[in-house]
């Protein structure tokens, strides 16, 4: 009975709902503006990747590389706690979007890059000898078929940009973990934490079960 | 009459190994030249040079209708005068029937849709598929996916065909009906470069037979001399060997 209390409170659950909310709706913004942008910036790197000079294919692969070793808590403290030496002052949602785009933008363009190069070499070549402009092959022909290879790991990496969100808390930002953990000092019950863990779940759960369909139907979709 | 494509001292090289050695070839409008020889003999990266899907030896030249073929923006407009029909189809999976012949000539010349789409009906009547128009190509047959790329290519109304091996990797029984799509385009006055295996399809439609050996030209000249009499004791080896089993 004392763990019930301690853990799964109703009336403390209740009392930290709206807060949690909020929290979850920060979250939602935080995930989604970066998942936005680091989709079209992902997309941006891997075509740009097959068109640039060798130079630039380089400083891509740089980029892809560094930003995918690169822990996410340090990228987001270097960004929040150490740009300011530099004059750039960012606020803490600006900071978090960063960090997360920046990250996400290398893992999708690894993702987009990898579906591009699944594509038969045919099928560029017969986009070429039709007269076809690269930017006509990748939009008509190359991206449509790619893009069905990479749906389900482009929902996986939606998912994790939306679970390190929660990383936005060190930076200050009201996200649903920190409006957890004030709501958890105010209570001094830990149960607002808990149903901040439930919130996640129920917010990502279908997310991963849908990763799992589209991964059985495109693998049976193979020919 | 002009050459509509000329070649001159081909070169191309993959690394150390040369697979053409310095190829001269004029082809005259109208003209069907079949390409025959052994695997490795460079026949397929010969045609594959003529719209730049191998880039060459920046000392030869190869012009089409004109138009030098070189990197650049004027390579585009050489592929539009090119069109090409290859081993393995090439199709657009994700498109229907239609939308595949429709396609270039929406995005390179600028065709209306309903224009293009009247087009590509006619063509895919030509070819013999109108029924199949709605359909995906992995819903077809390869004897059918490859006569939608016969009309796909034909849609841009290019000043030539190449066809690369284009009955090689067909089921034996569908093999004649793809053949007998082109040997009526080549009746139509249709300029085609054929690279092939099938030695009856060489001697009956072609004007101009080129056996090829080791990157180099042989032999060549009409399909009776080469088929009937040939000079060189290479191609007596060769036609031997293809046509004896």
């Amino acid at each position: 009975m004392n763990l019930i209390n301690t853990f799964f409170n109703v009336g403390v659950l209740l009392d930290s709902l709206p807060q949690l909310l909020w929290g979850l709706v920060v979250t939602l913004q935080i995930g989604i503006t970066s998942i936005l942008c680091g989709l079209a910036a992902g997309l941006f790197l891997a075509v740009a990747r097959l068109y640039v000079p060798a130079f630039g294919q380089v400083l891509i692969r740089i980029y892809v590389d560094i930003f995918r070793s690169i822990p996410l808590l340090v990228l987001l403290i270097i960004v929040y706690y150490a740009l300011p030496f530099v004059g750039i002052r960012l606020s803490p949602f600006l900071s978090a979007v960063t960090a997360l785009s920046l990250v996400s933008a290398a893992y999708t363009a690894e993702i987009f890059r990898a579906g591009i190069e699944a594509i038969p070499h045919g099928q560029f070549e017969a986009s070429a000898a039709l007269g076809l402009s690269n930017r006509h092959t990748m939009v008509d022909v190359i991206l449509p078929q790619a893009i069905r290879i990479v749906i389900p790991p482009l929902t996986n990496n939606c998912i994790n940009v939306l679970k390190d969100t929660a990383l936005a808390s060190v930076v200050a930002m009201p996200d649903l973990l920190k409006q957890a953990t004030q709501a958890q000092a105010l209570a001094a019950n830990p149960t607002p934490l808990i149903g901040a863990a439930i919130l996640y779940v129920m917010l990502l759960w279908p997310m991963v079960t849908i990763v799992a369909k589209l991964e059985k139907h495109f693998s049976r979709g193979k020919r | 009459m002009a050459a509509l494509i000329s070649i001159r001292g081909l070169k191309k090289a993959f690394g150390d190994y040369t697979v053409l050695h310095g190829i001269d070839l004029d082809i005259a409008e109208g003209e069907v030249v079949c390409v025959i020889g052994p695997s490795g003999s460079g026949k397929s990266t010969l045609i594959r040079c003529i719209n730049r899907l191998e880039p060459f030896d920046p000392d030869s030249t190869i012009t089409v209708d004109g138009i030098k073929v070189e990197q650049g923006v004027a390579l585009a407009k050489v592929r539009a005068e090119v069109g090409m029909v290859f081993q393995s189809f090439n199709l657009f999976p994700h498109m229907t029937v239609l939308s595949n012949v429709m396609l270039a000539p929406m995005r390179v010349r600028g065709t209306m849709p309903a224009a293009a789409e009247q087009k590509a009906r006619d063509l895919l009547a030509r070819v013999g598929i109108s029924e199949q128009a709605e359909k995906f190509p992995a819903q077809l047959s390869g004897g059918q996916q490859q006569r939608v790329a016969i009309a796909r290519a034909l849609a841009m109304e290019p000043k030539v065909l190449l066809f690369d091996e284009p009955t090689s990797a067909l089921d034996p029984e569908m093999v004649g009906e793809v053949l007998d799509v082109m040997r009526t385009l080549a009746g139509s006055g249709v300029t085609m470069v054929v690279v092939t295996h099938e030695m009856g399809f060489a001697r009956q439609v072609a004007d101009r037979v080129i056996f090829m050996d080791g990157g180099r030209i042989v032999e060549e000249g009409p399909p009776a001399q080469i088929f009937d009499t040939p000079r060189q004791e290479r191609t007596r080896g060769f036609l031997r060997a293809v046509l004896n089993h």
